[in-house]
């Protein structure tokens, strides 16, 4: 078995890996190994590389990586695309159509708690794991705010008054409800995304074009 | 004790000096060879003459108040400060001109990121000569110089920056949707230029176009079948490429979608790559419209090495270690460093 056009790929592990997988095995790739062992990282002889999703800008943009799979959400975290932000240097190619999420405002139930912060304190308090994101919608949208950055489950900073409310990724809203937590503002739809560093893209053109004519040949793919 | 410095900047050793300076040195000769002479200019500059040129993203990000109270800027590019000196030194001067710099330049980063704020770059600029001879001069000596330091597996990519607005304007854009679409071409992000293509309302070929055109990258055939609006830059690239000796044509792969992100480009625009290494190693293009915003109309044309890459693509190649490349250790030795 051989890497596909000899590229390497980088592959995340958690929510995008099942469809990367499938994506990747439609593509003629052997991915045996890859489903069965969890625990290996590198997998030298397809090509592929795995890692968690916001790693992978990462080794793509400094060429660890010829191509990766990462989701929207990850890309506009780390990517900036604001006057005089410089991003990861990376080429997006193609929405994979998988992955499918929401970045949502969530606050608690009832009144909402951050419409009143807004108006009585002039500013709204905000957890999330996207701090960019978070301050770019609140820019956007005429806002003043104050982030708080948290690592784990974002749901419980509202339910202990920590903040008015959350920018989190939500697919189903379950663990939203289960919280009792609702949607207050959905701002921008995620899917999985097809990355490439930018000099593999000029010297491996060719192998990288005949992958994404492959890749819009197949059904699955929404381009 | 530990004495930090900031972040982006760097001291540089005997060893980590002495092969720079190997480099540097090779590069001048090779610089000197084709008639370029070398020139310093200033670090520091006054911001209101350093503000005439249109730099986007690699705008100046350090500024300090003189003892008047005037602003100072620390230079982001020399091309800005020699665009000065042509306009202000050789006022009368028969062009062309040539000049070579080793110089330091000053840009913002962004934290966590090995960003440089502090960059060494090694570069010419060909004052005087319009396109195409002055380019195919310009890649000339690019390619000269690399073969003199020894990298072997570099390519030029060369795209031209009237393209894409050439494009746009001759299929119609709408004036106010066509700074999103070349927005997104700027983030290299081709699925929000296909969005807002849709949701620009354009329709089905002219969308194909200017979501297909930017995409073609690859050799001189690429300039065959061109599509007619597209004509007329690639026209030029051809011109240019018809000039080059074989050696030279050889190493340049073409990029209709070749974007840099620096204000001041008007035509041929190229970037340096190498196997070795996942960024850009230098680039260049065209200017023609910048020594006119100093008080002399006189098209140019130039080019930067960032000197650190280069030496790491160098490092690269010898050791066969490229992350784009396949691992092989064959094609190591040789060069500058050795």
């Amino acid at each position: 078995m051989s890497p596909i056009h000899g590229l390497k790929i980088a592959v995340p592990r958690g929510a995008l890996f099942e469809g990367t997988v499938d994506l990747l095995a439609a593509l003629g790739l052997d991915t045996d190994e890859l489903r069965a062992n969890d625990r290996k990282l590198l997998f030298e002889d397809i090509g592929v590389i795995t890692m968690r999703p916001s790693d992978v800008p990462t080794y793509v943009e400094a060429g660890a990586a010829d191509l990766g799979v990462t989701g929207k959400d990850v890309l506009l975290e780390q990517l900036g695309h604001a006057p005089n932000e410089h991003g990861r240097d990376v080429y997006e190619l193609l929405d994979l159509g998988f992955g499918r999420c929401t970045m949502v405002m969530a606050s608690k139930a009832g009144p909402d708690p951050a419409v009143e912060s807004l108006r009585r304190l002039g500013v709204m308090r905000v957890a999330t794991k996207y701090p960019r994101i978070a301050a770019r919608h609140l820019e956007e949208t005429g806002r003043q705010g104050e982030i708080v950055e948290v690592k784990g489950s974002v749901e419980l900073a509202p339910l202990t008054g920590m903040v008015d409310a959350i920018v989190d990724l939500t697919a189903t809203g379950t663990t939203l409800r289960e919280n009792n937590l609702v949607v207050r503002e959905e701002i921008v739809v995620c899917t999985a995304r097809l990355i490439a560093n930018p000099v593999a893209h000029k010297l491996k053109a060719a192998q990288i074009d005949a992958l994404l004519g492959q890749l819009r040949g197949l059904p699955a793919a929404s381009a | 004790m530990i004495h930090p410095i900031p972040s982006g900047t760097r001291d540089v050793l005997p060893q980590e000096t002495g092969e720079v300076r190997a480099i540097t040195d090779t590069l001048r000769t090779a610089f000197d060879r084709h008639g370029y002479g070398e020139i310093y200019t200033p670090a520091l500059e006054y911001e209101s003459v350093l503000a005439r040129a249109d730099m986007a993203e690699a705008q100046p990000a350090y500024r300090v108040f003189d003892e008047t109270g005037v602003v100072l800027a620390l230079r982001s590019d020399m091309t800005v400060p020699i665009a000065r000196v042509v306009a202000t030194r050789y006022a009368s001067s028969e062009p062309p001109l040539r000049f070579c710099y080793f110089a330091h330049c000053y840009r913002g980063v962004r934290p966590q990121r090995g960003q440089l704020r502090e960059l060494l770059q090694a570069g010419i600029e060909l004052i005087g000569s319009p396109a195409p001879e002055g380019t195919a001069e310009a890649l000339t000596v690019l390619c000269r110089s690399l073969d003199a330091v020894g990298l072997k597996d570099y390519r030029v990519g060369m795209g031209d920056a009237s393209l894409f607005p050439a494009l746009m304007a001759s299929l119609q854009v709408r004036e106010p949707v066509r700074h999103g679409l070349l927005e997104a071409l700027v983030w290299r992000d081709f699925v929000e230029l296909g969005q807002r293509l849709h949701d620009a309302g354009l329709d089905g070929e002219a969308a194909d176009l200017l979501l297909d055109v930017p995409q073609r990258r690859g050799g001189p055939e690429l300039l065959t079948d061109a599509p007619e609006p597209a004509v007329e830059a690639v026209t030029g690239m051809r011109r240019v490429y018809e000039l080059l000796d074989p050696d030279v044509a050889e190493r340049v792969i073409f990029d209709l979608g070749l974007i840099r992100n620096i204000g001041y480009y008007t035509g041929a625009v190229f970037e340096v790559y190498d196997p070795a290494l996942g960024a850009p190693i230098g680039g260049g293009g065209r200017y023609d419209e910048l020594l006119g915003r100093f008080g002399r109309q006189l098209p140019a044309v130039g080019f930067a090495l960032d000197v650190d890459q280069l030496h790491q693509a160098l490092a690269g190649e010898e050791r066969g270690t490229g992350l784009l490349l396949a691992g092989s250790a064959d094609g190591a030795g040789g060069g500058a460093l050795s």
